[in-house]
């Protein structure tokens, strides 16, 4: 049994260990080690197609997190009002959403909005006073857009299991020390929220920072870190992707590790 | 009627349900200025709901509430001159105790300069004995403490009515007892009301001005502590307030407020009856432990057999047996060691004259004990 699970995390473990070991080596060839360097590191940060395609991930992830905070806030506090019944529906929906494999929801996305885009450029194009009308297209947007789609589901579930524990006693409290509504949503309910809030943007921000499969589909002429990585393994592994490689397994683990921290913290004191 | 003040509460008709569910109904009181009120019952009575009716958390489904003469109805909390303490004292968890004490004062319009917010939540910290705890988070204080910053929170607003909902009921005995004493001087010193939610009798009867004693979403009994004690206006309040025996009989007789009632053992006694039984009507007749008179002799009105016995100083409590009655539980006080009756020692049993009340319905003795019991299990 022992054995077993070694074997089990060997596998999960060991290729990922590979890839930062061979990250780390001086030599090209993954076939033998022949020394410590960092040059990688310098090489893979100093390719222009790479630190673009770095920045389009910083930016997308960005933003589709903050749109995914946001949201999924909104919507695990609209969900707190509404009965119980519209809630189990809501609730049921939001899970399945984070279940549905990433090629199902990357080719929905996809068809969903190139029928959008079929209907709206030619209408915006037929209102439009100038001659070149804007096209609404693949790239950015729509990266951002099936990203914070997902994402608002994640927040929302993790925002929602702190609201459930928050004391309603504090909301009538505040309420009964003169605060008005306003006032008691943004002095007693966002503090007791926000590490929840903030695991969800970071979970959000890791998981944008991390697809492929549904940045592939709706990526358009748009490259991310991972689109990009995927590109240039067809020529062969690099010590440069292994840097690469490296460094995003890093920000995710030392993110998702400070997500879990968060939550930890927002467990109820009493 | 013009002279009386103005109520500082007033239910005029009050009923809330929740669907289906009628947790109060039927609600008139009115509460004078500057009184000390509990309001007494079992558990799911509506105690909490008519407390929350005050604070503006729940509206009355049917009739008025109204704060100093002003009806409230459509008044958020937030605009109510209210202030309520709550069971589980409701803190602010990311605020210390400065914070949470000064949080009703910074919401105040015009402000208050910030010197006179940290001025005012001081002196009502160092009210309850917690000056120099501010900076303290919430975890850091003990029950008792926590439970002392919540009454600050409340006080420091100078409200028109402060709302205490069981706040004594997770403390222990003896935090318990200090803070009855303080909340009885603090009420005085203020002047303000205070409604406190208890469905134990003794806090209720020790504590307050006037006592509402409620039962299934009714009013049954509005009165001071001894009226509710000695002229129980029911079998209800009879039994629910203080220790009694239940003697369960029939009217023989009836002349004006006297009427015979014959007992289970075919003994006849003459009994007080407020609200007219009728001639041949089962009736209980509530005897106090403390009215009941032990000899030797064989003059008492029953004879009984001394089944248990608890020294308790000053007083010593008997549990005696009588047959065709059950147990009856009699006070004797300042017994003398050798006028001790001992457990099996047969004992007579007399009562003052004016001490029997007959009240319509019956109750088996000692199923009250189980009930309070439960009431404590249950909330
Ligand atoms: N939100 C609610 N929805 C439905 N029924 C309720 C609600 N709140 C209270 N009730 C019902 O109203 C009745 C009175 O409740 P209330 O909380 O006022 O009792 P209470 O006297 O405070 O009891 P306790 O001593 O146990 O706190 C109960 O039967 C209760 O079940
Ligand atoms: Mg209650």
């Amino acid at each position: 049994m022992r054995a077993f699970i070694v074997a089990v995390f060997a596998f999960l473990y060991l290729p990922i260990a590979l890839v930062v070991l061979f990250s780390l080596n001086a030599g090209r060839h993954a076939s033998e080690l022949t020394g410590f360097s960092t040059q990688w590191y310098g090489k893979a940060l100093a390719n222009p197609f790479l630190v673009e395609a770095l920045k389009n991930s910083l930016f997308i992830a960005t933003t589709s997190a903050l749109l995914a905070a946001v949201f999924g806030t909104a919507a695990a506090l609209g969900l707190a009002r509404v009965n119980i019944r519209t809630r189990t529906i809501f609730d049921a929906l939001l899970g399945a959403a984070i279940v549905v494999p990433g090629v199902v929801i990357g080719i929905s996305t996809l068809v969903a909005l190139v029928q959008l885009f079929a209907v709206v450029n030619p209408f915006v194009a037929s209102i439009w006073p100038g001659s070149t009308p804007p096209r609404l297209a693949l790239g950015y947007g729509s990266i951002v857009a099936a990203h914070g789609l997902f994402s608002m589901a994640l927040v929302s579930m993790i925002v929602r299991t702190r609201l459930g524990s928050l004391d309603r006693n504090l909301v009538e409290a505040s309420s009964d020390l003169y605060a008005t509504p306003l006032t008691t949503f943004h002095s007693i309910v966002l503090p007791q929220i926000m590490p929840a809030i903030l695991a969800g943007f970071l979970l959000a921000f890791t998981f944008s920072f991390d697809d492929f499969i549904i940045a592939f589909f709706v990526a358009g002429a748009q490259t991310t870190l991972p689109i990009y990585v995927f590109a240039s393994i067809r020529r062969g592994i690099t010590p440069e992707i292994n840097a690469i490689a490296t460094i995003v397994l890093c920000a995710s683990v030392l993110m998702v590790v400070f997500a879990q921290l968060l939550l930890r913290k927002t467990k109820p004191s009493h | 009627m013009s002279t009386a003040p103005v109520p500082d509460i007033e239910f005029r008709g009050v009923a809330k349900r929740y669907g289906a569910v009628t947790a109060v109904s039927g609600i008139d009181l009115a509460v004078p200025p500057a009184a000390f009120v509990a309001l007494l019952g079992p558990s799911g009575c509506g105690k909490t709901t008519c407390l929350r009716m005050i604070g503006g958390f729940e509206q009355p489904s049917e009739g008025q509430v109204l704060i100093r003469g002003k009806d409230m109805a459509g008044t958020p909390p937030y605009r109510r001159p209210v202030n309520m303490v709550f069971q589980q004292y409701a803190l602010f968890p990311h605020l210390d105790a400065g914070d949470n004490v000064s949080y009703g004062l910074r919401q105040l319009r015009p402000r208050l300069s910030a010197r006179e917010i940290s001025l005012k939540a001081g002196e009502a910290l160092a009210m309850v004995q917690l000056a120099g705890y501010g900076r303290r988070k919430i975890h850091e204080l003990s029950g008792g403490q926590q439970q002392r910053v919540a009454l600050a929170r409340a006080l420091v607003n100078k409200p028109a009515v402060l709302l205490l909902d069981e706040p004594l009921a997770a403390l222990d005995k003896k935090l318990r007892t200090d803070m009855q004493i303080e909340l009885q001087n603090l009420q005085r010193e203020l002047g303000i009301t205070f409604v406190l939610v208890t469905h134990d009798q003794e806090e209720a009867l020790s504590m307050s001005d006037f006592v509402c004693v409620m039962n299934r979403g009714s009013i049954v009994q509005v009165g001071q502590p001894s009226e509710i004690y000695h002229e129980p206006a029911d079998l209800f309040v009879a039994d629910f307030v203080g220790k009694t025996n239940l003697l369960a009989g029939k009217v023989e007789r009836r002349s004006g407020e006297l009427v015979e009632v014959m007992l289970a053992d075919g003994s006849v006694i003459s009994a007080r009856s407020r609200n007219g039984v009728a001639s041949g009507e089962a009736v209980s007749v509530s005897l106090r432990p403390e009215a009941l008179r032990l000899g030797a002799s064989e003059q008492g009105t029953f004879q009984g057999i001394v089944r248990n016995r608890i020294f308790l100083g000053s007083t010593a409590e008997y549990a005696i047996e009588v047959p065709a009655l059950g147990t009856l539980l009699a006070t004797a006080d300042h017994q003398l060691s050798q006028d001790l009756f001992k457990p099996g020692e047969p004992v007579a049993i007399g009562f003052a004259p004016g001490a029997p009340l007959a009240f319509s319905g019956v109750k088996e003795n000692g199923e009250k004990q189980r009930e309070t019991k439960n009431v404590e299990i249950v909330s």
